[in-house]
């Protein structure tokens, strides 16, 4: 127990840390006591570090942590839920579905006529359009969770749904013009940097509620490590919990990819390099490693991303892909097999 | 036969129809097991044996007749309840080789502890004591993946005891394991149910084995599912028409098949 302990306390000094490095890159060199100083409202040699710092760069840096944390804790409910190593968010196709709905507004504006094209200079039409999107998803699946026996049909018909999705994305972007595809792709590359505080904490509070969701599921969630009969044997009231991990995943994943755009791997990545560090399987424990686990990567990618000494700025997307899978691959080629 | 009269009985079905919706897999059973009994369950490969233990632990719903455990009927449990009355081990099941085998024999206490599943210090006891009595303490620390078929049999046995119920279900507790293992499992769930007076059902393809060490035996066969004690057993010609005549036969008077 201590040694558990000991590693989540590190985790939080590394994350503290890579919080300060995060927020001290950027195109603008601004010396370290200038960063405190625009925390504590004291005296600071320029006040655009001041107004770069508050409301530029903190709140990139919180999104990073909120999107970490919550895309590695619905990765981990995932495959537990499913017992299967490579769930991830994605397997609900809630990313499909939000793909889904932006892609209507962004291209369906080009192919259906201009109607929507007044709509689409504002960015909290991505953003309801994405919600609205993974909504329907996920009101999709919890419908067909109650028919389904068996998660792992309902892991297909997540998949399903993210090719039927993906499809009709293709045939939108196949009829729209090159502009609006521009547009479109640019979302698709994700982006931790355009939030203003007050979506920060519209996000933050989706977070929180996803979060607490699935805290009330984390002793199901250990007898789920058994499989659903011995599950069910110990007590456990299999529908009910199924439902409340798929509202927490789908308040975490969807808010998330809403407001960051569908970001890949981390889900799916971090649970497995968290049980490299973590010996338990008590969810309790990994709860708040998964968590730790996923902000610290997801700042990680972001400090790469913003390739630190120059003005570009690449997809995150791109990002947590390039390091991910290679993470993946390695850890198949060093453990021969992952367990979920 | 005196000792049988004190006895309580724990779990008691009658006039049961168990199978799906589209299949009636056997009728018309009575079935009474009591405290401190070790029971078998035999028959041939598709019998129904699993049907059965399925039924009998709630997990399917019989298509007749009624199942009482302790007086109640099983429907009426809620599964929380029935968490503290009935733990079960089953065969191959997709569970986290991650799992410490301390880990996995402390989900047996799953139904006492918080809504957090954090373990009291009774529960640490508990899960002490499992561990204890299957003498695997000394792997507790261990991963459930790199552990063989007969230790990992071993760590699901010591979680249903950890549940501390009065009724354990195993569906063959004894496949993959060498003859002396075999014995050893089925020597301990003899040795449980005296001690601590559970009544232990198990599935086996083990028939020499459950005869020697059974108090009674529920053979399932032919749509039929039929009660007796191993002497009622061995004198009723049942265990001669078990088999397909051409290449096996029971022989009454060594207790034991032999080959043709």
């Amino acid at each position: 127990m201590q040694k558990t302990s000991l590693s989540l306390l590190l985790g939080l000094i590394i994350l503290v840390v890579l919080l300060m490095i995060n927020i001290s890159l950027g195109s603008v060199s601004i010396p370290l006591k200038d960063i405190f100083a625009s925390f504590f409202n004291t005296e600071i040699d320029k006040e655009t570090w001041r107004y770069i710092i508050l409301n530029y760069r903190l709140p990139k840096a919180i999104t990073a942590v909120l999107v970490g944390s919550g895309l590695a804790l619905s990765g981990l409910l995932m495959q537990t839920l499913f017992r299967n190593p490579l769930a991830g968010p994605y397997v609900l196709g809630l990313s499909s579905g939000a793909s889904l709905g932006v892609a209507i507004v962004i291209l369906g504006g080009a192919v259906f006529g201009r109607f929507f094209s007044a709509l689409i200079l504002s960015k909290w039409t991505l953003v309801i359009a994405a919600s609205l999107g993974s909504i329907l998803v996920l009101l999709a699946v919890l419908a067909t969770s109650f028919r389904v026996k068996d998660t792992m049909a309902l892991l297909i018909i997540g998949l399903m749904f993210a090719s039927l999705t993906s499809a009709v994305v293709s045939m939108l972007s196949y009829f729209s013009s090159s502009e609006s595809l521009q547009k479109y792709i640019f979302w698709s590359f994700g982006s931790l940097g355009n939030l203003s505080w007050q979506e920060v904490f519209i996000l933050t509070v989706f977070w929180s509620l996803g979060v607490i969701i699935s805290i009330f599921c984390i002793k199901n969630l250990n007898a789920l490590l058994l499989g659903e009969t011995y599950a069910k044997s110990l007590g456990t009231n299999l529908k009910q919990n199924r439902i409340l991990v798929i509202l927490a995943t789908g308040l975490l994943a969807g808010s998330i990819t809403a407001f960051a755009g569908p970001i890949a791997f981390i889900g799916l990545a971090v649970p497995h390099l968290v049980r490299q560090v973590i010996s338990k399987s008590d969810h309790l424990v990994l709860f708040p490693a998964v968590a730790i686990g996923g902000a610290i990567l997801m700042l990680i990618c972001d400090s790469i991303a913003q390739l630190p000494g120059s003005n570009l700025t690449l997809p995150i997307n791109s990002i947590t892909s390039l390091i991910g899978a290679p993470v993946v691959i390695w850890l198949l080629l060093r453990k021969k097999k992952l367990y979920f | 036969m005196k000792e049988k009269t004190k006895t309580k009985p724990i779990l008691q079905a009658q006039e049961l129809s168990i199978g799906y919706s589209d299949k009636i897999v056997a009728e018309d059973i009575s079935l009474k097991i009591n405290e401190a009994e070790l029971v078998a369950v035999i028959g041939i490969n598709g019998s129904g044996k699993s049907t059965l233990l399925k039924t009998l632990t709630g997990n399917l719903k019989c298509l007749s007749g009624t199942i009482s455990i302790q007086q109640k009927n099983i429907n009426e449990i809620s599964v929380q309840k029935l968490s503290e009355l009935i733990s079960i081990v089953l065969t191959e099941t997709q569970f986290s080789q991650n799992l410490l085998v301390e880990e996995l024999v402390a989900l047996g206490r799953q139904p006492y502890t918080n809504w957090l599943g954090q373990l009291s210090n009774k529960d640490i006891n508990a899960v002490k004591q499992a561990l204890q009595l299957l003498e695997i303490e000394d792997k507790s620390k261990r991963k459930c993946g790199s552990l063989s078929d007969g230790q990992l049999q071993k760590v699901f046995l010591a979680r249903a005891i950890a549940q501390e119920t009065p009724l354990i279900f195993l569906d063959e507790p004894t496949t993959h394991l060498d003859l002396y293992h075999k014995i050893f499992v089925l020597k301990l769930l003899k040795t449980l149910s005296r001690r601590t007076n559970k009544s232990i059902v198990f599935a086996t393809h083990e028939i020499n084995l459950a005869l020697q060490l059974c108090d009674q035996i529920i053979l399932v066969s032919n749509g039929k599912v039929t009660q007796k004690t191993p002497e009622e057993l061995i004198n009723s010609n049942l265990l001669q028409e078990l088999f397909p005549k051409d290449l096996v036969e029971f022989d009454a008077a060594t207790k034991n098949f032999k080959v043709l």
